[in-house]
């Protein structure tokens, strides 16, 4: 790969400027109508519910409140959870779902590339993958609490077998859809097996890899809660099945929203994570963003 | 000018060729499980520091006779040998140019060129000063960072050609490289080739349909027959060099040999169609 790491960007678009401001007005008035339309939608629904409970047509207690659970999330912050400290929560709960993404992308893309470039070894082990791949694996997390104990580990492991699954159909199917052409030229180039391998088939496949990795962090962050709800000691897994089990419908409100804030934040860090990799792409022309 | 598809004339120096196909055929099985003939018993030497071009109609097999020259393709009868030895995987004096665009979108122009000297073991500091001089020759200079997608269709073709001349091959194989490129950029970048090549001195198989452009740019050129491919007729090209491209289409020599082998090239064009025009 590159050494450089400051590319110009694609000087090949220059923004348009046809007469008057227009497009950029009406661009602007488009934005500010989707906002508000967006902050209104999140006021009617909040607003809805907060009064509904008020009022009584849902039930509080089995349903929340938007007060309560802000109270929670205000108890908690201030005053800690019933496992400590909130922060030590979030904490315990992100190690585990990064440590199980990057295990499980490196165990991923390791098997991938190799099955991928070893037609004997894909033939051999291909059943017992397409086997492993249909069961449901978060079956297994009573079995990791079990062999690994109700520490860190079983979460980390069944975040990395959910990882691990989708990280390396991506990179398999990567490295088969290299461009031949790359291939023979690399070849013709002098390229080893080895240099094949590391300047042509992986950069080629990383576009199928980096595509992968948005779905494999969610599916980590999904593998260290639900490892918690089997069995654990601290996490925000644990946080939500306490509060069910003390029938706190706010509790379970605030650790999901608490949930949704780390699983954004995270998810921006992948996405930075994905432009670094596919720097060498064109931009699209107009990016969708939602 | 035809010298006939026994081309008696360059036995006399089999020994010097630097290229000599013998009586090779290639099969390849189809995905439905059958055989298909590439080409057949063809025949074909090339001499060191020649410029060959070879014309046929599409699907003649002309690609494949530059995947056994190179050693990415097995023959499955026939001899194949370059300098004088039989063709065992990839000979590095070998340099391939291809249709399509084959350099790497994820490396910027500095690092493609740079490519094949770290492959074959150069040290960097050595390899990237090779880069440079070569980024220059093929007039880049200043789009060293810049990704295969910023550059236009005939600046990645520079990339490839500074690419392929930087590993300093003695036999140049190239298919229909300037196909995808509009009239003016390709006969600049044929001239860009014609120089190129007169300072390396390498032995160059070009493969191409369009006659003219063989014509301009080789000393001989060879017509492959339609479907299964054999040699028809090898065409020598008396045209003076240095050659510039733009210039030579209005040399009466140059009508003249056109005519010539476009009366043989024509039969099989008609072929092929209509062998198509059977198969839909």
């Amino acid at each position: 790969m590159s050494a450089i790491s400051n590319a110009s960007n694609a000087p090949m678009s220059s923004p348009e400027s046809p007469a008057g401001p227009s497009p950029a007005v009406a661009r602007r008035r488009r934005r500010i109508v989707v906002n508000s339309l967006r902050v209104g939608l999140l006021v009617v629904i909040i607003g809805g519910w907060e009064l509904a409970t008020r009022v009584g047509i849902i039930d509080k207690f089995f349903w929340g409140q938007p007060s309560g659970i802000w109270a929670q999330l205000v108890t908690w912050a201030t005053q800690g959870t019933a496992q400590g400290p909130l922060w030590q929560q979030i904490a315990t709960t992100l190690e585990e779902t990064v440590l199980g993404f990057l295990i499980g992308v490196v165990l991923g893309v390791f098997f991938g590339v190799l099955l991928g470039r070893v037609q004997f070894l894909a033939d051999v082990l291909g059943p017992y993958i397409k086997a492993a791949n249909s069961l449901p694996r978060v079956t297994l997390a009573p079995l990791l609490a079990i062999g690994l104990g109700l520490g860190m580990q079983s979460k980390v492991a069944l975040a990395v077998i959910l990882v691990f699954f989708i990280v390396f159909f991506n990179a398999f199917q990567g490295v088969r859809e290299v461009d031949r052409h790359l291939l023979a030229n690399a070849r013709i180039l002098g390229a080893n097996q080895r240099q094949l391998t590391t300047q042509v088939i992986i950069p080629s496949a990383l576009t199928w890899i980096t595509a992968s990795l948005q779905t494999s962090f969610s599916f980590a962050l999904v593998g260290a809660v639900v490892g918690e709800f089997v069995g654990a000691i601290q996490g925000i897994g644990l946080m939500i099945q306490t509060a069910g089990a003390n029938f706190n419908a706010n509790g379970v409100f605030a650790a999901m929203v608490i949930l949704a804030v780390v699983a954004l934040v995270t998810e921006a860090l992948v996405t930075a994570l994905e432009r670094r990799l596919l720097r060498w792409r064109p931009s699209s022309v107009s990016e969708v963003t939602i | 000018m035809n010298e006939s598809s026994t081309i008696t004339d360059t036995v006399r120096n089999r020994t010097a060729s630097a290229i000599e196909l013998q009586d090779v055929t290639k099969r390849f099985l189809t995905p439905s499980g059958q055989a298909y003939t590439a080409i057949r018993d063809v025949t074909l030497s090339v001499a060191p520091g020649e410029f060959c071009a070879v014309v046929g109609p599409t699907g003649c097999g002309k690609s494949t006779t530059l995947g056994l020259i190179s050693g990415l393709e097995r023959p499955s009868q026939g001899s194949v040998q370059v300098m004088g030895q039989p063709v065992q995987g990839i000979d590095p004096r070998i340099g391939y140019v291809f249709q399509s665009d084959a350099v790497f979108p994820w490396k910027n122009v500095l690092n493609n060129v740079v490519t094949g000297p770290l492959f074959r073991g150069m040290p960097k500091a050595e390899a990237l000063a090779l880069a440079h001089e070569w980024i220059g020759r093929v007039g880049l200079t200043g789009f060293e960072r810049h990704y295969p997608h910023q550059l236009s269709g005939g600046m990645r073709k520079r990339v490839a050609l500074a690419q392929t001349f930087i590993n300093q091959p003695q036999i140049l194989l190239m298919d229909e490289p300037f196909s995808a490129l509009d009239v003016q950029t390709r006969t600049l970048m044929e001239d860009e080739l014609l120089s190129l090549w007169s300072s390396l001195g390498a032995c160059v198989v070009f493969v191409t349909h369009d006659l003219e452009e063989a014509i301009a740019l080789a000393d001989r050129v060879c017509v492959l027959t339609a479907g299964l491919g054999t040699v028809k007729g090898i065409y020598r090209i008396d045209l003076p060099r240095p050659r510039k491209v733009e210039e030579i289409r209005f040399e009466p020599r140059f009508v003249q040999l056109y005519h010539e082998i476009w009366e043989d090239l024509r039969n099989e064009v008609i072929l092929s169609y209509e062998r198509n025009k059977q198969r839909i």
